[in-house]
């Protein structure tokens, strides 16, 4: 299946963009943990493994060619809709939220893994539309009812989170195949009350605490708001140059919260400030403009849609990530990409950076 | 024509890709636009935040008031205790350490490395308790060596301590650690995770009292959480203490005469309200409920049959029994139905319809009027005029008592009791109130109910003649050092309007009661001082008559109300002992002891002739202060109903 073409066309800048982007993630943890060294629990390292088995993942994704996806996508999506269902029914409780099943050895987030099927989906759903003039209404209504199953599923876990990644997710391919202007206003007709629906019936009380906080920080200083607070305090006061490795006053004292997790960024932004800020996001900006080029130089349309899709995904969880922790965001619990603590962050990334490789690779296969 | 449109979609698509990507990089652009803004142009705002973050606050805890009684005698108080803590980011060689403290204090290697280990999640600057509750020698040990023990602290925090062990535990109630619900409850903003507050009795209804505040340091501290200098301080107040209207001296007398018996008694001051005893029997130990509470004893507390975590002077809602013939005879009274010569014959039963009544002397009473009546508490005499007044009359009368809802002593969870009427009797099971229905509620039974602490004011407004007073049990608030904040005054709640002469008729039944052959409570009866009261005994399950010896939580509760001196009334008490049968041998004789330890505690040691109450005797006003002559006993075995 590999043959020597394949490691002949390697994308070197793809692992190169995300090797530089898992290293400063890795010295950040090591920064944002000290604190917690007494505790005798290696994060930076364990978040090394992680990369390393991510690396792994990647290799083994790319052994396949990326059409199979095409072939059992919906089979996929089938297989994680009952995933989904069975969280709801059996699964590990943690923190108020139902997201992890339990094998035995160790726990799935079925959530997570529904990003990339998502995407899987729309890919091959989109490749067989007309789309000459962009989507119709009844273009969307399909792919719609698709979205609609899995994303109330996670937000009844409750992710919501996850379920507006999956959401922009779909949206982002939705824009990409293109959609006629009579949908979007129709849409954004039908969506006004829908929110508000939502907002008044789905949304828990500490979810909407959430927006609210985010909206006036000061609403709860103690309470959700004190995260944005000392997030953006610990950002701000970073300055031009930072206050230096492992010199965070702010997260080594341990006034942020879930510093190694969703706020490792702004321990990076205490710590190498405005010139540390920029590297990072150019890398990861490169790194998403790289993406949408294997997107165009693919001339296979499902690659291509597959492309944007895992291209938006980390684009979104960036976004989202970045703009929570300095404040343009509510708190929604989104972690950075190969930067942020955690193995599931960094299993689903890795799946995302396997998928580019592997289209980016098979780029001349034709 | 595929080929063309397949074409014409991948340059579309193209050029999509392009701008896709000119709206990452505007998005991108905005992130930098905003950390440009927080990072450079705010930079000084958030550094000064940043720079604040560097105090810490560490708060300490402030001492709680203490609790006295009427006379001053501290039942609870405050004791230090000291815990041996260490600061782990200021440990060179921990092993050394332990070692070194070990040897020291003579304490276990073992165990202090196990406290460690324990502590370790936490931040580095974060203190660890190696050992509480250490000996004041091991305290100075410490402070000799505090330059060969860095890192090493004693931390003094206030311990609850109960100085008469079980006394009047109900009443004074425990501490203990604040839970969540509390904590996210309103008026608790002020508290912490770890505080401890009242959980129950005085402890929790003058929590904001007895509190304090709490004080703290704020101290600087460096980019590794180390203690630079104290910023500022600001000590705790002591709680306030709170003196209670409680004579420890008759709490303990009560609480010595229940011995091994269930129940409950309340003595108030006839004239104010104020609670003089406030027992319920058995208790428990406070201490246990604010520190550690040993498996094996909750577990004997909650197997108990005799429920000693219950307080049953302000929960415990019992039938009154006959002692609830007194709110029957005035009613009767003021309703003109009845007055002092009133005969009834009882012939030891009364038939209505087709039910027979029986009286508890099932010889009968023969002629009975409402004196003798209530001294041989005559079960038929209050059939007949319960029915002739209805069970609303009845009522009306014991609201006038303030019967039938909390009387408002001021501990939370006071229960109303229940005096029933026809239309509460609608409401509650959405049935007429029958004729029949009357008859038991004359005489207490039925479905009246009533609290220690209601059966205690009834007797006393006997007693005064109509003042309701609110009993209560908080003198005065006083602050650390003695002096007084807030002073409470009697509450009149109401009067009940009957007019003295009847009270009179009632109070002479009363005497005889305790005082005249025949007379059902001669158990209570005291050398020197007149006591008037009432026995009763209520049904706690209808039982077939047999012979077979019941079982104790089936036995009939045991009542006695009662107020002295006859001619001057001063303290009232009510005692109920949870299946102690007979209110006569059972309940009296505790009311006995209780009045006596008034008296003895009135008129220290001198010793008075006992023939003194001749003398008052005469002082009070013409007709019954005298105790009539002797009646006929009509029945010469041991009466109690």
């Amino acid at each position: 299946m590999i043959d020597r073409r394949l490691l002949t066309n390697i994308d070197w800048m793809l692992i190169g963009l995300m090797t530089a982007i898992c290293l400063l993630g890795i010295m950040n943890i090591y920064s944002a943990t000290t604190p917690y060294k007494i505790v005798g629990a290696p994060y930076y390292l364990k978040q090394f493994y992680w990369v390393l088995f991510g690396l792994l993942v990647v290799t083994v994704i790319c052994s396949f060619d990326y059409h199979i996806l095409e072939d059992f996508s919906y089979w996929f999506y089938g297989f994680l809709i009952i995933l989904l269902v069975a969280v709801l029914v059996v699964g590990r409780r943690s923190m108020g939220a139902t997201r992890w099943l339990s094998l035995g050895f160790f726990n799935v987030q079925p959530s997570e893994l529904m990003k990339v099927v998502i995407i899987a989906t729309f890919a091959k759903y989109f490749t067989n539309v007309q789309t000459v003039n962009g989507l119709s209404v009844k273009d969307v209504l399909f792919p719609l009812g698709i979205l609609a199953v899995p994303v109330l599923l996670i937000m009844k876990q409750p992710d919501l989170g996850t379920a507006v990644l999956v959401l922009l997710i779909a949206l982002s391919l939705a824009v990409y195949v293109g959609l006629r202007w009579s949908t979007v206003v129709t849409f954004a007709l039908v969506m006004v009350p829908m929110l508000w629906l939502g907002w008044a019936k789905l949304l828990r009380p500490y979810q909407k605490n959430r927006i609210l906080d985010f909206l006036n920080p000061e609403r709860s200083r103690l309470g959700s708001g004190y995260h944005i607070i000392q997030s953006k305090i610990a950002v701000g006061s970073g300055g031009v140059f930072g206050k230096g490795f492992v010199k965070g006053t702010q997260s080594q004292l341990r006034f942020l919260p879930e510093q190694h997790t969703d706020f490792a960024f702004s321990v990076f932004a205490e710590e190498w400030g405005f010139i540390g800020c920029l590297v990072l996001i150019v890398l990861y900006l490169v790194l998403v403009l790289w993406g949408l080029n294997i997107a165009r130089r693919c001339n296979d349309r499902f690659g291509s849609l597959l492309a944007v899709g895992v291209t938006a995904m980390l684009f979104w969880h960036i976004v989202i990530n970045m703009g929570m922790v300095i404040g343009l965001f509510p708190v929604v619990g989104v972690p950075l990409p190969f930067f942020s603590y955690g193995g599931t962050s960094m299993i689903t990334s890795m799946v995302g950076i396997g998928i580019l490789q592997n289209i980016s690779m098979r780029r001349f296969m034709f | 024509m595929k080929e063309q449109r397949f074409v014409r979609e991948i340059s579309e698509s193209k050029r999509r890709i392009l701008i896709l990507s000119f709206v990452v990089g505007g998005i991108f652009f905005l992130l930098l636009l905003r950390l440009w803004h927080l990072q450079i142009l705010s930079v000084d705002d958030y550094r000064n935040m940043s720079e604040s973050n560097r105090l810490r606050f560490v708060p300490v805890a402030a001492s709680r008031g203490a609790i006295m009684d009427r006379n001053g005698t501290v039942l609870v108080s405050n004791q230090p205790s000291f815990s041996l803590a260490v600061v782990p980011q200021e440990v060179e060689n921990k092993d050394e350490l332990l070692d070194h403290l070990a040897t020291l204090l003579g304490m276990d290697r073992a165990e202090l490395s196990e406290r460690w280990e324990k502590g370790k999640g936490r931040a580095k600057y974060y203190p660890i308790i190696l050992a509480s509750n250490i000996s004041r020698d091991q305290v100075e040990i410490v402070e000799e060596n505090h330059l060969r023990l860095p890192g090493v602290e004693i931390e003094m925090k206030p311990v609850r301590e109960y100085a008469s062990g079980v006394l009047a535990a109900h009443l004074l109630g425990y501490i203990g650690e604040i839970s969540e619900d509390e904590l996210s409850a309103k008026g608790f903003e002020e508290y912490n995770p770890g505080d401890y507050l009242g959980k129950n009795g005085i402890e929790r209804s003058w929590e904001k009292e007895l509190h304090g505040n709490d004080g703290g340091r704020q101290l600087e501290v460096d980019a590794r959480g180390r203690v630079l200098r104290t910023i500022s301080e600001s000590y705790p107040t002591v709680g306030n203490s709170v003196v209670l209207t409680i004579d420890a001296r008759i709490q303990k007398q009560a609480e010595k005469a229940f011995g091994d018996q269930a129940g409950a008694a309340v003595a108030m001051d006839v004239n104010t309200g104020e609670v003089l005893a406030f027992v319920s029997n058995p208790g428990f130990d406070p201490a246990l409920f604010s520190g550690k509470m040993p498996a094996d004893t909750w577990k004997e507390y909650l197997d108990d049959k005799r429920h000693p975590l219950e307080n049953k002077a302000l929960t415990g809602q019992y039938p009154p029994g006959s002692t609830f013939k007194i709110i029957t005879a005035l009613a009767g009274l003021e309703d003109g139905k009845i007055d002092g010569n009133t005969s009834v014959n009882c012939n030891g039963s009364y038939e209505l319809g087709t039910s027979t009544f029986k009286c508890w002397n099932k010889h009968g009473h023969g002629v009975t009027n409402l004196k003798k009546s209530l001294r041989e508490s005559c079960d038929v005499y209050f059939y007949q005029l319960g029915e002739r007044l209805g069970v609303d009359r009845i009522a009306a009368m014991a609201k006038r008592f303030m019967l039938g809802s909390p009387m408002g002593i001021g501990l939370a969870h006071e229960k109303a009791g229940l005096i029933p009427t026809a239309e509460w009797k609608l409401k509650r099971f959405g049935k007429r109130w029958l004729h029949g229905e009357t008859v038991p509620v004359s005489i207490g039974q039925g479905y009246v109910l009533m609290t220690p602490i209601q059966l205690v004011s009834m007797i006393a407004t006997v007693a005064n003649e109509g003042n309701v007073y609110r009993p209560y049990l908080v003198k005065r608030i006083v602050d650390a050092d003695g002096r007084p904040l807030r002073e409470f005054k009697p509450e009149l709640m109401g009067t009940t309007g009957i007019s003295a002469d009847k009270f009179k008729l009632v109070k002479q039944g009363l005497f005889a009661v305790v005082n005249e052959p025949g007379g059902t409570g001669g158990a209570a009866r005291l050398s020197d001082v007149h006591v008037a009261g009432k026995t009763g005994s209520s049904q706690v399950v209808k039982l077939r008559d047999s012979k077979q010896a019941t079982p104790y939580q089936y036995r009939d509760h045991a009542l006695f109300v009662a107020f002295a001196p006859y001619e001057k009334p001063e303290i009232a008490v009510a005692v109920i002992v949870e299946h102690g049968e007979h209110g006569g041998s059972a309940a009296a004789p505790i009311a006995g002891r209780i009045l006596r330890a008034w008296f003895d505690s009135k008129k220290p040691p001198k010793k008075e002739p006992a023939r003194r109450l001749k003398n008052q005797d005469e002082e009070g006003t013409d007709e019954e202060a005298e105790p009539p002559a002797k009646q006929q006993g009509v029945n010469e075995e041991k009466a109690d109903d």
